[in-house]
């Protein structure tokens, strides 16, 4: 049976059960997913416990998600979030 | 010695505070808390003239916004968030489209710019609306401030016009001299000498009065407001349904609720917009957050797949009859009152801290300060 993966920006990444999407990422050597709104500086984990907001990013489309909360799933799909993560609503 | 003490450093205190010192007099601002901390911290910073029928409150809000830029212009748009984007009120059925158009007639007659936007115009102006309004009122001349940014500019233009600051000082009562007259201001940290007392308490602006021995019917008017996740910009303007109005000119005590979206520069969207008369019960209430979500995605659907990330909560300052309070109280020589403001003391403020400097300082009253006197409610009681 093929390992479970999770996508990142497309890439299949493995991850081990019960790993929250922000360990899966730093356990796969990449340790930034979200770029700030006004100097688009890259941010990964901070405080890797909920309180920080510092490591939001984009799952199955829902921007804003916390790496450090969301558990991994087989198949999810987990995208870099630029700024608000709400480009596609700008006017 | 002061020439004149000014209780309360919310966004009127401020204004209050502004124009006396710059008119040449020594203020004194006292705050029982931090500055701007109250009802000021509680809004979303509007300078509307589109909500207002012609009348006393439409004459002060129209030179209030002339003021504003005027502010804007002495200190910079930037320290005080000044947004010059405009209001668009939107009508969800052709009869209340009618009432809005016949309402913004009478406005254009009385100096509010108005453009009517038909249905079909509408996206134009803003993308995100839903698609099945009726039209709409565009009003170019609607403002936005940060609210507590924009008190503090005013209370740092006021020191540098020599004015003193001083939070946690409470104010406790008045000394006077033989005569009735104003000789300063009793508080929790001392006596503070001076010829005149300001209160510029807001919400609370009825419980201070009494204590200065001269009570105005001031009451608290709780009202909600969402603020979404941080968003690029969405909203462009001002944009609140028509029923806003009725509800802002109604004197109900039961809850109502009208739309009212607007971004701010820090991302986040505000929703409001609630009214209800609970006293100062300050306890969430689930049913009209739910009921202000519920109305903001019927005007703007985007919202339905935006996270609300808190909510806050504040006492307007009521008066039953709708209008400020401003001007010298007839029972007590040297007490002047700037309050009751109700849902406009951000875009009233500038307006009102220059009529009082006008009034204190003996100039030319910029407006016929009538309306908004104290008097009024002693003329009802005598009937």
């Amino acid at each position: 049976m093929a390992e479970p993966t999770f996508l990142f920006d497309g890439e299949p990444t493995p991850y081990a059960e019960g790993q929250s999407v922000g360990a899966a990422l730093t356990a796969a050597g990449i340790r930034s997913w979200r770029t700030t709104r006004v100097g688009g500086r890259p941010r990964g984990l901070f405080c890797g416990i909920g309180i920080c907001f510092d490591c939001l990013v984009t799952v199955d489309g829902r921007p804003n998600e916390r790496a450090c909360l969301v558990r991994v799933a087989n198949g999810m799909r987990v995208t870099t979030q630029e700024g608000t993560g709400h480009g596609d609503l700008e006017v | 010695m002061s020439d004149v003490v000014v209780v309360g450093g919310g966004i009127v205190g401020a204004a209050c505070a502004y124009y006396a010192a710059g008119a040449g007099l020594a203020v004194t601002v006292v705050d029982r808390g931090p500055a701007g901390a109250g009802t000021t911290s509680r809004g979303e910073g509007n300078i509307l003239v589109s909500d207002k029928a012609p009348g006393p409150e439409l004459t002060l809000a129209l030179w209030s916004r002339q003021l504003w830029h005027q502010i804007g212009a002495d200190l910079g748009d930037e320290p005080l968030e000044l947004e010059r984007k405009g209001g668009l009120v939107v009508a969800a059925t052709e009869s209340a489209m009618a009432s809005l158009t016949r309402f913004a007639r009478d406005q254009q007659e009385a100096g509010v710019d108005t453009v009517p936007v038909p249905a079909g115009a509408l996206h134009e102006h803003e993308p995100h609306l839903a698609p099945d309004l009726a039209g709409g009122v565009l009003y170019g001349q609607d403002l936005q401030v940060q609210p507590v940014a924009a008190a503090a500019a005013l209370l740092t233009g006021a020191r540098a016009r020599g004015a003193q600051v001083r939070t946690g000082v409470e104010a406790v009562g008045l000394v006077r001299d033989a005569r009735g007259g104003v000789t300063g201001l009793v508080t929790d940290h001392g006596t503070v000498p001076a010829g005149a007392v300001v209160n510029a308490t807001g919400t609370w602006g009825g419980v201070l009065s009494e204590r200065l021995g001269c009570a105005v019917p001031v009451l608290p008017r709780r009202g909600f407001i969402l603020v979404t996740e941080p968003l690029p910009r969405v909203v462009r303007h001002k944009v609140y349904s028509a029923d806003y109005v009725d509800n802002v000119a109604s004197s109900d005590a039961g809850l109502e609720t009208s739309t009212v979206v607007e971004g701010t520069k820090g991302g986040t969207v505000l929703v409001g917009a609630s009214r209800e008369r609970v006293g100062y019960d300050d306890a969430f209430s689930p049913e009209v957050v739910r009921r202000l979500a519920a109305q903001a995605t019927r005007i703007f659907p985007f919202l339905a797949r935006v996270r609300v990330i808190r909510t806050y909560h504040g006492f307007r300052p009521y008066c039953p009859d709708h209008r400020p309070v401003i001007g010298p109280d007839p029972r007590v020589p040297g007490v002047f009152h700037a309050c009751g403001h109700e849902g406009a003391g951000i875009g009233l403020a500038p307006a009102t801290g220059r009529l009082l400097a006008d009034l204190l300082s003996g100039a030319e009253p910029g407006v016929d300060p009538a309306p908004y006197s104290p008097g009024r409610f002693l003329e009802v009681a005598r009937g």
